[in-house]
């Protein structure tokens, strides 16, 4: 997207400051509530005026306080999807829809309405007044009213939080369709893990007020095992099953899968935390447990008493938790071979 | 309406007048009033308290003040009286004065009935607005105003019905003079002050009765209609 952002701004006695470039086309800002997020969004977008610095965007000086350039919101280009989805109130679901793509000149219309209504399954809502919508299709329809004002980069400022957990897993689908058919570049703003990791490649962490760090989101993820609390989720994306006795058998790389669980959609989400993941030496003799994985163990990382194993199962990748004694006794390095067992039950569908 | 209500040619000249200061001091406060509540509402003005203050002075000043400076004003050795002369411009005693009048001692409660709606807007959809594209002014007429249509129809309506009643301030400003500034309440307080007139004053009470109720129930239609969209 080649986003540059130097900027500063006292807000009462929260101070802000960021300076980064990004270059991502899926990048996160990730951070507790307080820290800035939201902050950092108003000021792209061009409501909330820093006090100094400059934004730069695909080569357009968007603000410099130097130069004593600011262009107003509607000059940007930079979409914003907000948490409550603020439309419209006093018009149709349609007229929602085109309020920005109305206001785009046409050599910039590079998405057609028709091809956006389709991805987001909107078409039986058009005619709709907005105050008869559920949370979901609120939050699709926002997307959309932004998506087809064909902005440079879309900013989504915690678009999925206060939606509840089904809802959420409903809409993500959506979204990465919508960024991956259109191709528009996505800075990702939440303070939940589990929604940077589907939606993002790398992120920035802010805490208080302050660029703390940056990094990519596959690491973010890794590094929160340490910290304790949940732990680390593998999310697996499973395409339809089999019915495999009782059961259900998913393609998952080169080998399968069999879980308890049947997956209704083309796509579907399951989390697999790593503690549960069972690591043999050897294969057993038998066990309860359905999943039997062969993988070669690629690294290992982790702090304190925990330790995750990356492992490699044909093409794809897992991470288990252990503890250090297990690495020890069962002397695991990098490149040795290890059985991955996993009860059929262990995989959790989300949405 | 001259044979049911029993009307003398006179008293229907102040009912027409009465509608026509009504209407005209309504349509042009209506943008000041629209103006004035988007002030108070979106701005952050440090001097925000004192423009309110200003705005709602008429509300609790008895008319014949708010009248009389007028007339001190706008007067023929008033701060704007021979300035507005040099352009033949009279307001003290012509139906300009009569408007003026009720104009200013309505504009606070249009401002407040505005403001009231306005408060109720939700400011990060005008900030969507702007984000997908709409200058200040296109997100002032495509969103601001669309949403606080009601209120505005609610403070015209409050507007239009104080100006068929105002008497302090158009007395002082105007005068009283047939068939120039004399409108209902001004005739009725004729009427009261002539012998034997007390039957005529009712006549005209009963005009004003129906007058004012019509405008409520037009308002609540179009209030009903702007509410089903």
């Amino acid at each position: 997207m080649d986003l540059e952002v130097n900027v500063e701004k006292q807000h009462g006695d929260f101070h802000f400051a960021a300076a980064f470039s990004l270059g991502e086309r899926r990048c996160g800002i990730f951070g507790p509530s307080g820290s800035g997020k939201s902050t950092l969004m108003h000021i792209l977008a061009g409501l909330l005026k820093p006090d100094r610095g400059t934004i730069r965007l695909a080569g357009q000086t968007l603000f410099d306080s130097a130069a004593g350039i600011n262009n107003p919101p509607e000059k940007r280009r930079i979409g914003v999807v907000f948490q409550h989805s603020h439309l419209f109130p006093h018009i149709n679901v349609q007229r929602n829809l085109l309020y920005g793509w109305q206001r785009t000149p046409p050599a910039e219309r590079r998405i057609s309405p028709e091809a956006l209504i389709e991805v987001l399954g909107l078409r039986p809502l058009l005619k709709r007044g907005v105050n008869r919508l559920s949370g979901g299709e609120r939050q699709r329809v926002a997307l959309g009213r932004t998506v087809l004002a064909c902005p440079k980069l879309i900013l989504m400022d915690e678009p999925l939080t206060g939606l509840d957990e089904e809802l959420k897993h409903q809409i993500i689908p959506y979204l990465k369709k919508v960024f991956q058919e259109f191709d528009i570049p996505l800075l990702f703003i939440s303070h939940s893990l589990r929604e940077m990791r589907l939606m993002t490649d790398e992120v920035l962490v802010f805490r208080q007020g302050a660029l703390e760090g940056r990094m990519l989101t596959e690491e973010l993820a890794r590094s929160s095992m340490a910290a304790g609390g949940e732990g680390y989720a593998n999310l697996l994306e499973l395409g339809r099953p089999r019915a495999a006795g009782d059961l259900w058998a998913y393609t998952w790389g080169e080998t399968e899968l069999i879980l308890t669980d049947p997956g209704e959609n083309d796509e579907n989400l399951f989390k697999l935390d790593a503690r549960d993941i069972v690591l043999f030496k050897t294969h057993p003799q038998a066990t309860s447990a359905r999943n039997l994985l062969t993988c070669r163990v690629v690294s290992l990382f982790g702090v304190n008493n925990r330790v995750g194993v990356e492992l490699l199962c044909g093409n794809k990748r897992l991470i288990a938790q252990i503890v250090p004694e297990s690495v020890r006794e069962m002397e695991i390095v990098e490149g040795c071979e290890l059985i991955a067992v996993i009860k059929a039950s262990s995989f959790r569908k989300l949405g | 309406m001259e044979s049911f209500f029993n009307l003398t040619p006179q008293d229907t000249h102040a009912i027409w007048l009465s509608i026509k200061v009504a209407c005209a001091a309504t349509l042009i406060a209506s943008p000041f009033g629209f103006a004035a509540a988007y002030l108070l509402v979106f701005s952050k003005l440090p001097a925000k308290p004192l423009i309110e203050g200003v705005i709602n002075l008429p509300l609790v000043l008895p008319p014949v003040v708010v009248g009389y400076l007028l007339l001190l004003f706008f007067g023929q050795s008033g701060t704007l009286g021979p300035f507005l002369d040099r352009f033949d411009i009279r307001i003290i005693f012509t139906l300009s004065g009569a408007i003026l009048a009720s104009a200013v001692v309505g504009f606070p409660l249009m401002v407040r009935a505005i403001r009231i709606g306005m408060e109720g807007i939700d400011r990060n959809c005008l900030q969507a607005a702007r984000t997908l594209g709409a200058s200040w002014w296109d997100t002032l007429f495509t969103i601001t105003l669309p949403l606080s249509g009601r209120a505005v129809l609610a403070g015209m309506t409050l507007m239009f019905a104080r100006s068929l009643g105002e008497f302090g301030a158009t007395i002082i400003l105007a005068g009283n003079i047939p068939g120039v500034t004399q409108t209902i309440p001004l005739a009725i307080y004729e009427y009261t002050n002539t012998p034997g007139g007390d039957p005529m004053a009712l006549n005209l009470c009963l005009v004003s009765i129906v007058l004012s109720f019509a405008v409520l129930l037009l308002s609540e239609a179009i209030g009903r209609s702007l509410k089903k969209r």
